[in-house]
């Protein structure tokens, strides 16, 4: 009677967050699972018919003979999409480690105004915040303008609509989700660690690098994760910074069930997005488990 | 103006037991008009509510796809629709739409030639024009002093518009006007032409900025792109802020959109969405619905009404010689090719 009771009360315990996950993690996988094994309706949506039609599309193409070869366009777009949030993930980490070292070495007071400080960007629209970098990187934007009035240049620098342009933009739109883990996991740091590395003539750059960075692992890895999953996603910056020139992993999904009216290989292509970011969190995993973890204990 | 039309609802209920008029409008019935977002004047149902007694409510909408799947699932209760002329045939073969009858119509007279009995809608059966308009391409006479009027300006630049080109974004839209200069058809299922297609826009591609259909406008200004592909009224827009911004008409034509009233089936109020059809067929009427969107419309003399900023614009009215190309909804087939030529393009 008792251990039913406590049953009970673990699974009324466990039920809203079951309830979560199967509600809008489980069921949407679900439906999209069941999805890319339909056949595409000829107006967008599905056909009740089981084809893995839209798995072959992946990598097969109908050529002019109609006869299937291999196409590689969907991995170019799948390398590019995932090379690009990689060096954004680099980007965040030089960038957000250094502010969020900064803050932690802070008093109490001042650390909760620059956190909130770090927040202030997402209170305007995505949108608007990567249009000003139009109005900053373009040809008589501000940098140009500001490199030619300063003789450094003579022609204008062509910096928007470049993978380069791609990556500032979403560095800065994702660097405050590198900073707030890292700053956790530093905020916990014992200070008394690293006097003691330093009393035992640690340098202090391998006192960060042997005693600070290690334990900050796990912020590091909650960062990464944090900012490569919406890169690899992203069509917001690719087409107002990148021009569009290139596709994304994004985008291509979106045209799928949009104009392409092409459910079925939409849903193959999230699908395949998944195990790509699956395999990539997985080698983060190994890592940190080689480098952080083995330290803490 | 949806804010106005609530106040005056709940204005029409509180006081509704008391007021007259509000009475009388109930009496005449009700309109329900099914309609894109941002697209139907307010000044025009006001004066069709004033004329006719009937009371109008509006729900939007914003692609043919929802408006198609909206109907397929039925009880909508919508007296009118705006479908594209894409979508007309479809609604039409799925039995989705009641006919009108179009010549019957008092006002039938008033559309344009162009718009009378059109493709997608043999003997106007079910539907009559509501607005229209192009797409083609804007250039900067300022750099480009050649005769603008030729998809190889756009296709094959002259070396001082090279890398200064824009495109659309979309697959649909910017392969269109490949499709048209190479004389293939909007919805070719044959891979040879759709190569063609590609090869000609991946010779292109390298002196293409931007594939991209937000802030065509601001980049056209700022000088950031000196040809691109555009809508009339956005092009009309940009040489509002910049006279040397032309608009181009190539003589293999360009691709034009309408968009048609029609009754979808299950309206409850046929009489009363008839009517609303032959008060829009009226000239002074629907110049109402071009000055707020700023598109032309179907019925002749309603230039005489528009606002005086719309009137002779180069932009709103093709020369005679070019032809309108309206889209069509293509095949599975076709639309598949078509993105393996978008994707090709853009791996």
């Amino acid at each position: 009677m008792k251990s039913l009771r406590a049953l009970l009360v673990t699974y009324a315990g466990v039920m809203p967050s079951m309830l979560m996950l199967v509600g809008f993690l489980v069921l949407p996988l679900a439906i999209i699972l069941v999805f890319s094994f339909l056949t595409p309706g000829p107006y967008g949506g599905v056909e009740p018919q089981v084809s893995v039609a839209a798995y072959v599309k992946l990598f097969f193409q109908k050529d002019l003979y109609g006869d299937l070869t291999f196409n590689s366009s969907v991995l170019e777009i799948a390398f590019r999409s995932v090379k690009i949030a990689a060096i954004s993930v680099l980007g965040c980490v030089l960038l957000g480690a250094p502010v969020a070292y900064y803050i932690a070495q802070q008093p109490k007071r001042r650390r909760n105004t620059l956190l909130l400080l770090i927040t202030i960007p997402f209170w305007t629209n995505l949108l608007i915040r990567t249009y000003s970098w139009i109005i900053i990187l373009r040809d008589n934007g501000l940098v140009n303008n500001f490199l030619i009035s300063a003789n450094l240049t003579e022609a204008p620098v062509k910096l928007l609509y470049t993978e380069g342009s791609v990556v500032i933009g979403l560095v800065y739109t994702y660097v405050p989700f590198m900073i707030l883990p890292i700053y956790a996991a530093l905020e916990r740091l014992d200070a008394g660690l690293i006097e003691a590395a330093r009393d035992l003539y640690a340098s202090k750059w391998r006192s960060v690098t042997s005693v600070v960075i290690p334990l900050a692992a796990p912020g590091f890895t909650a960062g990464s994760i944090l900012v490569f999953i919406p890169c690899l996603g992203t069509f917001v910056a690719p087409e107002l910074l990148g021009g569009g020139k290139h596709l994304m992993l994004g985008s291509l999904v979106q045209m799928q069930f949009a104009a392409g009216r092409n459910w079925p290989y939409g849903s193959a292509l999230a699908m395949m997005i998944m195990a790509v970011v699956l395999v990539c969190l997985t080698i983060f995993a190994l890592n940190a488990r080689k480098t952080g973890g083995g330290m803490q204990h | 103006m949806m804010k106005i039309r609530t106040a005056k609802r709940l204005l029409g209920y509180s006081f509704g037991a008391i007021t007259v008029a509000s009475g009388a409008a109930q009496a005449e019935g009700d309109l329900f008009i099914y309609n894109w977002t941002d697209y139907t004047a307010p000044e025009l149902i006001e004066k069709f509510e004033a004329e006719t007694g009937i009371s109008v409510s509006i729900d939007t909408y914003d692609s043919n796809e929802t408006l198609l799947a909206k109907l397929q699932a039925g009880g909508t209760g919508y007296d009118i629709v705006v479908p594209g002329q894409g979508f007309v045939p479809i609604l039409v073969e799925e039995n989705l739409l009641l006919p009108i009858n179009g010549p019957e119509l008092l006002g039938y007279e008033n559309i344009t030639e162009q718009f009378k009995d059109p493709e997608w809608d043999p003997g106007n059966a079910y539907t009559i024009p509501w607005q229209w308009g192009t797409t083609s391409f804007t250039v900067n006479t300022d750099v480009f002093e050649g005769d603008l009027n030729s998809y190889d300006v756009l296709f094959q630049p002259p070396e001082e518009l090279q890398g200064k080109v824009g495109m659309f974004r979309s697959a649909e839209e910017a392969i269109f006007q490949a499709q048209i200069a190479l004389g293939v058809p909007q919805c070719s299922e044959d891979p040879a032409e759709m190569t063609k297609v590609l090869d000609l826009m991946k010779a292109q591609k390298p002196y293409v900025l931007t594939y991209s259909s937000t802030g065509i406008l601001e980049r056209l200004v700022s000088g950031d792109v000196l040809i691109s592909q555009n809508w009339n009224g956005y092009s009309m827009r940009s040489r509002m802020e910049n006279p040397s911004l032309e608009y181009a008409y190539p003589p293999e034509g360009v691709p034009a959109w309408v968009d048609s009233l029609a009754v979808p089936k299950g309206s409850e109020n046929y009489e009363n969405a008839i009517t609303f059809l032959e008060f829009v067929l009226r000239p002074e009427n629907i110049a109402l619905q071009s000055n707020f969107a700023g598109y032309a419309n179907g019925v002749t003399g309603s230039e005489g009404y528009m606002a005086e900023d719309l009137i002779g614009q180069p932009e709103l009215s093709a020369p005679a010689d070019v032809p309108l190309i309206f889209g069509k909804t293509c095949s599975p087939e076709a639309v598949d090719l078509r993105n393996l030529v978008w994707t090709t393009l853009l791996e």
